[in-house]
């Protein structure tokens, strides 16, 4: 198989080289040319009359475009099918510049010259868009507006101070004379290092992937690497702006406009992106009716704020991440789930495209004897500055952050991210676009470039797995832990899980929870299809309703069976709901699976305050993104125990990747943990429901006595709880009433000695809340997305039948009469649910 | 409340999460309060945890005893030390954490996990795949591990002992914000 890659690859190239002598220059050749050229063959032509003629001219551009197009993708596969022994040294990123580099020799080979570069405008234009696109489309909106201090202050702080060291100590030594002869001064030192101090986010990404690390960590890299270019944007042009204008007439004025223009050029590419965002949720809001070129807009949009911000020499990057933050949820929400999987295949698809091409053609631009030009001070300063200066500036920043975040982050991820902070084509394009007149050395500048961005990507890229091992193992203990350490360690994480959740988003400042909710209300409002928001809401509904189905059909069918003992048939009660459910829900589905789309792509429900380090280190590599535990011991105990306990949620990986965009696999277990505390629940509501079924009447002689009594302002130990109902007994509190029923036969006495309703059972006997239909139960983003959302568990959910839920169960027939006048009220109760929802 | 160790703002801040839990607005938690966070239907230790929160045989929970289990969670900071040494220990010690996790293990509070409590916990954290067999012999190991009395059963001081190394304090902490 490889080996036919190979040969279709070599061929796809010797093609490209053969039909090079037939072209006079590369892919810069004039449209005019072209017609010229066949204004002139046709009146050479008129002895006869040709059957078939060679039109290379016609389709010359295309035809080339497309050609390497096809090799990259050639490449990328070959790359891929390689030895996993290579694959698993080597970053994908760094074999594609290698191969890279025998594309080039080749075509060099045909030629003597390199007509196939990697030119600035086909970069920034055709290449660069649709990357950062797909990044911010799968961004994860709360990891990153959650720690987007921290990334704001490793983008601006940090970029100016690689870009200012770099710039300043490459001067003083060249001042010291290290570096021979040049004609290059401080200004253009500094503009170099502003080039060179960019984090770039392909490079990153494409590294990161292999190398799996936490969330945090991450979204850091990331996010700094997205935003550093409002940054990088604006001091490239100040410096250019400078070099041009000559050291004397900087003066304290353009200083000031200097970091103005920064203020200006980074907000109003966010700004514009955000503009664009509205814009394109408010198209997908309006396209109900032709759902098959929604998916178009997307990408013509996006393409479009960037266009834009680029036209006004705004951060063009900045607008295109923000449109693509901004317009995520909103998207998801309006568009057709066919519409939304398209888009992210799509955006996959160009992503990874471009991708590949920039990596190979970053490797073909090297094999040029014109730009070579070697100056080994530059060079090798360069690289020292860059690598030590990022550390440092990393390590400082981090310090001065650990003061004010919640979580400190940990030394070993401040390695881990010093030594990530790759270059990548950014650079080099930067680099391309200097002017040769202004900056004489623009060659010893591109060659430095490129040195750095191979060394970045291909060295750094190979060790950082070995580097990261190297540092877990350190701080990994050194025994092996023992069964029981490792199923308490698991215990902690899920009973810190638990609080957490109990403790709810407490860490959540005001601002937060404003925002939120000016959000649901307003914005949703306006960008979001009505329809799109009233099944957000039903969601919310539909939880319980799931669970209230889930209990009611689980125990009808025990009741059928005869025995509470239907604990282990679980699979017999799935397969009646499958059946009882048939195909009610063809309408419901769909815009289920829009906003289970959306809440799938991550946006994750991620406490700040709750961040505790992972019982696993930090940083732990994977290869392929599987999941497998270091420690696999053959003890069979150990072996069983590691791969069937709960993965704790802490367990997770990030959600961006560029390859797949699948969800966390464990839905399989939160089935099986949803199952059985719903039925742990159920079975002890029923075993307190077992001694009432027998005094079934005494149950409504004691309602209506308890009514009586309540009315009457009864007081016992528990009579506030009963006045209050009574007070509100057409209102949320139902399920309360119907518990302290419950509880109140036993104490009470009433008449039926029950040893179940002795007080000092263990597990309660009330009834469960999700039998309080009304109540505001209204899940986390992370429940919904975890609970049984899948299409063969939407069969589960019943059909929105409001009015009559369930009635023909036994267990309404004894609670129906408070339950019934409550089937109306969800829709007043959404209002609640905002509250408990955050 | 100062045995808790929660600074003001804290205190505001939980007693405004406890109140937004408290639907039945008399001032305590009920079970259902909290089995109505849906998260904890899917923690396989939900059930349990919750029941964390009741003290022996009650079903309400007021603010103060919630606060005193949550302050369990609680960080543990170096500078308590110089706190007041009559007190007594911390709630967020590392002794009462370990406390708090053994308790949920050990359900009839005899102060001993017995084979069946930690059969319990163990089934309920581990995927129906297991056979009872292979959980049983799990379960036989684990105790084993521990058990230096040959009681079959982990006591209290067995539990912490066997856990010495395990890093508790961070395990079981929440940062709360100041």
């Amino acid at each position: 198989m490889p080996s036919s890659v190979y040969l279709c690859l070599s061929r796809a190239v010797f093609l490209v080289c053969f039909v090079n002598p037939l072209i006079m220059q590369g892919l810069s050749e004039d449209v005019n040319e072209i017609q010229d050229h066949h204004h002139h063959q046709q009146k050479e032509n008129l002895t006869g009359l040709p059957i078939v003629t060679f039109r290379w001219h016609h389709v010359q551009t295309p035809y080339l475009v497309i050609i390497w197009v096809f090799v990259a993708g050639l490449a990328k596969l070959s790359v891929v099918e390689l030895s996993h022994h290579v694959t698993s040294v080597f970053p994908e990123s760094g074999l594609l510049i290698m191969l890279g580099f025998v594309l080039g020799g080749i075509v060099w080979g045909a030629d003597m010259a390199q007509t196939f570069k990697l030119i600035p405008p086909t970069f920034f234009y055709y290449l660069l868009p649709q990357i950062i696109l797909d990044a911010s489309y799968f961004m994860p909106n709360k990891l990153f507006f959650s720690n987007l201090g921290a990334i704001l202050i490793y983008a601006i702080f940090g970029t100016c101070w690689n870009a200012a060291t770099v710039g300043l100590s490459l001067w003083g030594c060249y001042e010291a004379g290290v570096m021979g002869d040049l004609d290059i001064g401080l200004l253009q030192f500094l503009l170099f290092g502003s080039l060179i101090a960019a984090v770039d986010p392909v490079a990153v990404i494409a590294v990161f992937e292999e190398v799996h690390v936490n969330e945090v960590l991450f979204i850091l890299v990331f996010g700094e690497s997205l935003l550093n270019d409002g940054v990088t944007v604006v001091l490239y042009n100040v410096f250019d702006a400078f070099v041009s204008l000559g050291g004397p007439r900087i003066d304290a004025a353009e200083i000031f406009k200097g970091i103005f223009s920064f203020v200006v050029v980074a907000f109003g590419g966010s700004f514009l992106g955000i503009v664009f965002a509205i814009l394109l949720s408010l198209l997908t809001r309006c396209t109900k009716h032709i759902q098959i070129i929604e998916a178009g807009f997307i990408f013509v949009v996006g393409y479009l704020s960037y266009l834009t911000a680029e036209m006004l020499s705004l951060s063009a990057i900045l607008s295109i991440t923000f449109c693509g933050i901004c317009c995520q949820k909103y998207v998801n929400a309006n568009m057709d789930e066919k519409s939304v999987t398209t888009v992210r295949h799509a955006m996959k698809l160009l992503a990874n495209g471009s991708e590949t091409m920039i990596f190979l053609f970053l490797g073909i631009t090297a094999i040029d004897t014109e730009i070579w030009v070697w100056n080994t001070g530059f060079i090798l300063l360069t690289l020292l500055f860059v690598f030590i200066y990022r550390i440092i500036g990393t390590f400082l920043f981090t310090w001065m952050l650990n003061k004010f975040r919640l979580v400190p982050i940990e030394v070993i991820d401040q390695v881990v991210m010093s030594y990530g902070g790759l270059r990548g084509a950014v650079a080099y394009g930067l680099a391309a676009m200097l002017d040769e007149d202004k900056i004489p050395e623009k060659n010893l500048m591109i060659s430095t470039t490129l040195i750095v961005v191979y060394f970045t990507v291909i060295l750094q890229g190979i060790t950082m797995k070995p580097l990261v091992q190297w540092l877990k193992v350190k701080r990994a203990a050194h025994s092996d832990l023992k069964l029981i350490e490792k199923l308490n360690n698991r215990a902690f994480d899920h009973i810190l899980a638990a609080v957490e959740d109990i403790c709810g988003r407490i860490g959540d400042n005001w601002w937060t929870r404003g925002w939120n909710r000016f959000e649901e209300n307003y914005i949703s409002w306006l960008l979001m299809k009505s329809k799109a928001r009233k099944n957000r809401d039903y969601l919310f509904n539909i939880f319980h309703k799931l669970n209230l189905e889930d209990a009611i059909n689980y125990v009808s069918e025990g009741e059928r069976q005869g025995s509470l003992a239907f604990s282990r048939s679980d699979e017999a009660a799935n397969v009646d709901f499958k059946k009882q459910f048939g195909s009610e829900f063809a309408d419901v589905m769909p815009n289920i699976m829009v906003d289970v789309s959306n809440y799938e792509l991550g946006i994750e429900h991620f406490s700040v305050t709750s961040i505790v380090k992972d019982t696993i280190p930090s940083v732990s590599l994977d290869i392929h993104g599987q999941d497998r535990k270091n420690a696999m011991d053959d003890i069979n105990a150990h072996h069983l125990l590691q791969q069937h306990l709960y993965r704790s949620r802490k367990n997770h990986r990030h959600k961006y990747s560029r390859s797949h965009f699948s969800i966390n696999q464990n839905e399989d277990e939160v089935q099986e943990i949803f199952q059985r505390t719903m039925r742990s629940r159920l079975e002890s509501f029923k075993s307190a429901k077992m001694g009432v079924n027998p005094a079934k009447k005494i149950t409504k002689h004691h309602k209506k006595e308890l009514m009586h009594k309540m009315s009457n302002g009864h007081t016992d130990s528990t009579g506030h709880l009963y006045e209050d109902e009574v007070d509100r007994a057409v209102g949320r509190e139902a399920g309360a009433i119907n518990s302290t029923f419950m509880r109140d036969m036993y104490t009470m006495g009433a008449g039926i000695e029950n040893p179940v309703f002795l007080p000092d059972m263990d597990s309660p006997a009330h009834s469960p809340p999700w039998l309080m239909e009304t109540e505001a139960v209204a899940p986390s983003q992370r429940a919904q997305r975890r609970l049984p959302w899948t299409p063969n568990r939407l069969r589960r959910l019943a059909p929105m039948r409001i009015s009559t839920c369930s009635t023909d169960s036994f267990l309404m027939a004894d609670v129906s009469l408070t339950l019934e006048e409550h089937d109306e009220q969800p829709q007043t109760d959404s209002e609640e649910m905002r509250p408990v929802f955050d | 409340m100062k045995e808790t160790g929660f600074s003001h703002s804290q205190i505001t801040r939980l007693y405004s999460h406890f109140h937004s839990l408290d639907k039945g607005e008399n001032g305590a938690l009920s079970r259902e309060d909290f089995q109505r966070i849906p998260e904890l239907a899917i923690n396989p230790l939900g059930d349990r945890i919750i029941n964390a929160f009741f003290p022996e045989g009650e079903d309400q929970v007021n603010f103060r005893g919630f606060m005193r289990t949550l302050a369990h969670f609680r960080p543990v900071e170096d500078n308590e030390k110089n706190k007041d040494p009559t007190s007594g220990e911390p709630l967020n010690s590392r002794a009462n954490k370990l406390l708090f996790a053994f308790r949920l293990y050990d359900l009839d509070r005899d102060d001993k996990i017995s084979r069946d409590e930690l059969l319990q916990v163990l089934r309920m954290m581990v995927g129906v795949n297991i056979s009872d067999e292979q959980l049983g012999s799990i379960a036989d190991r684990t105790i084993q591990e521990a058990d230096t009395n040959g009681d079959m059963s982990i006591s209290f001081s067995e539990f912490t002992k066997v856990l010495e190394k395990v890093d508790v304090e961070q395990k079981m902490s929440i940062r709360f914000l100041h």
